[in-house]
């Protein structure tokens, strides 16, 4: 069947456009995450007549399909769970239309996130979604996932600049949704699509909205040598009605693996750090920064920086946004968990979740979107010692539901994917579970898209359950997990 | 609903890995805490020319290590398939200037190379290749020079010119590897080996002049231009006698034996003096100086003997920190020569080993815009690799050229009128590209602009002449 499936999308595509021997899959096992699953086979559509003809070919077989981008993803949103085909939309990453005036654009899946700001960058627009990964993620990947980025408190997910799509569904029909203004008439499609991780349709276009770039930009770093200083601060700033348009943490720890790669000129004795942006006009921001620096100083700031040009910012923007990766530098294997919580909780929540650290004996990081109370806990381990690997596992898990217990929720952007299915019943009842259910039966009712993600295994209709794992193993193996040899 | 093969799950990797042995020989092998430094975040993807081009996992810097590690795991055999996209990567090192985990991916690469060098059994012809370039004629000067003159004649005699009218090389798809022939120089730098050029002015420092192997054949007028503007600006330049190809070639194709005695022969001709620093106009080079200390931290002790190897660690750390490429040395010194006001507008191409192998991106470009007159606008992707990459253009050179041609279009749309880079390498991929694209642009090294604006009262074309 495996031969004749590959025969098939060879027919189709050429054999340049399908990957299907042993090495070849053993590179598409993996994503950003920590979760491992390995595909049949994986193909790359040139266009969407291709995705059409693809998903006919997956039907007559009955194998799943999983959209991938870049494969940055952070929850294993791109890995063929239960096997079958990944379809790669990397080469399909013309940006088809740019319109200036009514600054929109449309995209193919596979355009690099800031390769788009970058081509609209002279007209003073960019597309604000800015996760972290910005300059390697797809635009596809973004809408399956709904990213953020810190720029999301002010500017919205990725759900909040999509106009339109054009779409393949489950039998091969080509539609389109939504349209080029921001609120289409009827259902709000796009709404529903947007970060439905890949399990209700495969996105094959993108109709984007563009924004303008501010006026001012004033970017703040508040230095503290308390974290709950930080925390408070946080809590402040929003109670005053200012809503910042970045405000980011940095733990003491995670700042020192920061500073050691990009020289931001972060302070390596400090607790815990803020960076807060304020935009718009000129005197607006001016104002609002001049408050901030006021309400830092007031919860024991040591000393808060401004800015003085782009460069600088650029700075400080490269620290933040590459401090997953510098804490690599510290250790071989780390798994970054992404929960919610209302800002308000901030300080308790992290005194709990050093406490859970020091219990379960890991040194646990914090870097996180303070501002919408979106929680990236990094908890370093061993990828060699499976015992480890469990622990850290169970570390964030017990993380996040202390976030639940706070009234929060089990992930901010990162998506549930297939690292945390399991966890989705203790943040919804079996009813709530079920509409979901039947949302995703009406467009999936087979499971032929990205099976065995988002909904946890073992419960409802239609789930496909090849290899349902027991808690600790689902979560898949570790990132790299040779010993030396 | 049925798949062929089954997922493979936590406990299965992990049997997997305690079951098999390591692909790898001991001795020059990627090591596990060098490779699982990589997260796989896939930051580097967007940033590496070759997935840019095709896409594919395999040829991405995380899919490369990954690769690496399946070895390591013995899940990927040192055949085809791992030989293959590790060969295709340029070694631009982009990857590693794109990491915020600090891979050294360079470093991982030629490692590789090393393994696949020492383990997997390449055609005949290939092999022989390699044999000759690698181990019988970059390290012996004399070679070079024979062959040099072979090729100038071929050149010269006028049957070049016939070869090219005949249109064989066109017949043979070689018409752009042809463009890539360097011209032979007239009189080699050969000559200059062993002689001392004064400073003029007052001395600001004496340095040693690493001045290459095939640029000894093929970049003579840049050589000399780089010990005319050192001199200009209060250098005295010595040329040490004894100096070899620095092992770069070798060392990204995973010959390290030949990398490492390169190594030793120029740690003794450039140890046997104090300099303040020991300067070269090439980042390939450079890159490859700088790191002689890598190149040695991975010898082995039993293949080699243990005090050889403490005396090698001990000359690489005293010899790596005085290596200078010739734009970084001139911005950290400031330049003190009068510059003639040079009417141009030029775009700087980073080359690969100046900006991600030596994180060199503002030197050369500061002394572009200490010339009067000069304008330097940036053209789109400065920072990505123009195919040239040591031999690459000469190895793999369809993609070579399908960078090379993505290059042309970025410097085009900057409309200067040349454009300037740090590397002969690259000089030469470049020349070739704006035949082949006829897009009428000269290409300079930094230092040849700046040995034009040096003025010519202070400066004679003749007045490289040697002291002692």
């Amino acid at each position: 069947m495996n031969q004749q499936l590959i025969l098939d999308l060879e027919h189709l595509l050429t054999r340049e456009h399908v990957l299907s021997r042993p090495e070849d899959l053993l590179l598409y096992e993996y994503d950003g995450s920590v979760e491992v699953a390995r595909p049949n086979c994986i193909v790359f559509p040139r266009d969407a007549a291709d995705v059409v003809r693809i998903v006919e070919i997956a039907n007559r077989h009955d194998v799943p399909i999983v959209g991938r981008g870049a494969g940055t993803g952070l929850s294993g949103g791109a890995l063929a769970r239960h096997g079958g085909i990944i379809v790669s939309f990397a080469r399909m990453n013309r940006i088809l239309e740019i319109d200036i005036e009514n600054q929109r654009a449309v995209v193919q899946p596979g355009v690099v996130n800031s390769d788009l700001s970058a081509a609209v960058a002279h007209a003073g627009l960019h597309f604000a979604p800015d996760p972290s990964s910005q300059k390697a993620c797809t635009i596809g990947g973004n809408v399956s996932e709904n990213a953020g980025g810190p720029h999301t408190l002010a500017y919205g997910v990725t759900t909040n600049h999509v106009l339109g799509m054009q779409l393949v569904l489950c039998d091969g029909q080509l539609i389109r949704i939504g349209g080029k203004s921001l609120d289409a008439p009827g259902y709000d499609l796009c709404g529903l699509f947007v970060g439905s991780e890949g399990t209700l349709a495969l996105v094959t276009e993108i109709t984007v909205r563009l924004t303008r770039l501010p006026e001012t930009i004033k970017t703040l770093l508040a230095i503290y040598d308390r974290i709950d200083g930080a925390t408070e601060t946080v809590v402040e700033i929003t109670a005053r009605g200012i809503t910042p348009a970045a405000c980011e943490m940095l733990d003491g720890w995670t700042l020192r693996a920061v500073e050691a790669w990009v020289h931001a000129g972060f302070p390596l004795d400090s607790a815990a750090v803020l960076l807060i942006e304020v935009d718009g006009m000129r005197e607006a921001a001016e104002e609002h920064a001049a408050q901030i620096t006021e309400v830092c100083k007031l919860h024991g700031a040591r000393e808060v920086r401004l800015a003085r040009d782009a460069k600088e910012r650029d700075l400080l923007w490269k620290g933040r946004k590459n401090a997953f990766g510098a804490v690599g530098r510290l250790s071989p294997t780390y798994y970054v968990q992404d929960g919610v919580i209302p800002r308000t909780k901030l300080p308790q929540t992290l005194r709990e979740i050093d406490r859970i650290g020091k219990e379960n004996g890991f040194e646990i990081g914090n870097i996180f979107h303070a501002g919408d109370g979106n929680l990236h806990p990094i908890i370093l381990f061993d990828a060699r010692d499976a015992q480890q690997f469990q622990r850290a596992v169970s570390t964030a898990d017990a993380i996040i539901r202390f976030c639940i217990e706070m009234g929060g929720a089990i992930t901010g952007e990162h998506g549930v994917g297939m690292e945390k299915d399991r966890l989705m019943p203790l943040l919804f009842t079996d009813a709530d579970l079920a509409l979901m259910r039947t949302v995703r039966d009406a467009f999936n009712p087979v499971g032929r898209f990205n099976p065995g993600k988002i909904f946890p295994t073992g419960k409802g209709c239609g789930e496909v359950r090849i290899n349902p794992l027991p808690l600790s193993g689902s979560a898949g193996a570790p990132p790299s997990g040779p010993t030396p040899s | 609903m049925s798949s062929a093969l089954p997922p493979i799950t936590h406990q299965e990797a992990q049997r997997e890995f305690a079951e098999t042995l390591s692909g790898f020989t001991a001795g020059d092998k990627p090591d596990y805490a060098d490779y699982s430094r990589c997260i796989h975040c896939g930051l580097c993807l967007n940033a590496c020319p070759t997935y840019r081009l095709w896409h594919n996992e395999a040829d991405s810097p995380r899919g490369r290590i990954r690769q690496m590690a399946l070895v390591d795991q013995g899940r990927l055999e040192v055949g085809e398939s791992f030989v293959t996209h590790i060969d295709r990567c340029l070694d631009c090192r982009a990857c590693e200037t794109a990491c915020p985990s600090g891979v050294e991916y360079g470093k991982l690469v030629e490692l590789a190379r090393a393994q696949i060098a020492r383990n997997f059994e390449r055609p005949r012809v290939s092999r022989w290749t390699r044999n000759f370039v690698y181990r019988r004629l970059l390290p012996d000067p004399r070679r070079i020079a024979r062959l040099a003159r072979l090729v100038r004649l071929y050149q010269r005699s006028g049957l070049e010119t016939l070869v090219r009218a005949s249109g064989a090389p066109r017949l043979l798809g070689m018409q752009q590897r042809a463009a890539l022939l360097p011209r032979i120089d007239s009189d080699f730098f050969f000559s200059r080996l062993g002689k001392t050029f004064p400073a003029r002015g007052q001395r600001r420092a004496r340095v040693a002049f690493f001045a290459g192997c095939v640029a000894q054949v093929t970049f003579t007028a840049l050589n000399d231009a780089t010990i005319r503007v050192l001199q200009a600006n209060g250098c005295e330049v010595v040329v040490p006698a004894n100096q070899f190809c620095c092992g770069a070639l070798a060392a990204h194709a995973g010959v390290r034996d030949v990398a490492r005695e390169l190594a030793r022969k120029n740690m003794e001709a450039f140890l046997a003096e104090p300099f303040d620093a020991v300067v070269t106009n090439a980042a390939g080079c450079g890159s490859t100086l700088k790191e002689y200390t890598e190149l040695f931290a991975g010898s082995d002790p039993a293949q080699e003997g243990a005090s050889r190897n403490v005396l090698d660690a001990k000359n690489a750390a005293e010899f790596s920190p005085k290596v200078r490429d010739v734009t970084e040395f001139l911005a950290g010194l400031g330049l003190s020569s009068p510059l003639r006001k040079t009417r141009m507008r030029v775009t700087y191409q980073d080359s690969c080993h100046l900006l991600h192998g030596q994180k060199i991106r503002e030197a050369p470009r500061t002394l572009l815009r200490a010339i009067p007159g000069l304008e330097l606008v940036e053209m789109p992707m400065a920072d990505h690799c123009c195919g040239s990459a040591g031999v690459y253009n000469v190895t793999e050179t369809d993609t070579s050229m399908q960078l090379l041609q993505e290059k042309m279009r970025h410097a085009s749309s900057s409309r200067a009128s040349a454009i300037v880079t740090a590397n002969p390498g690259c000089i030469l991929q470049l020349r070739a590209g704006t035949k082949l694209y006829n897009t009428r642009q000269e290409v300079f090294h930094v230092i040849e602009l700046l040995d034009r604006a040096i003025s010519s009262e202070n400066i004679g074309r003749n007045s490289a002449q040697a002291g002692a």
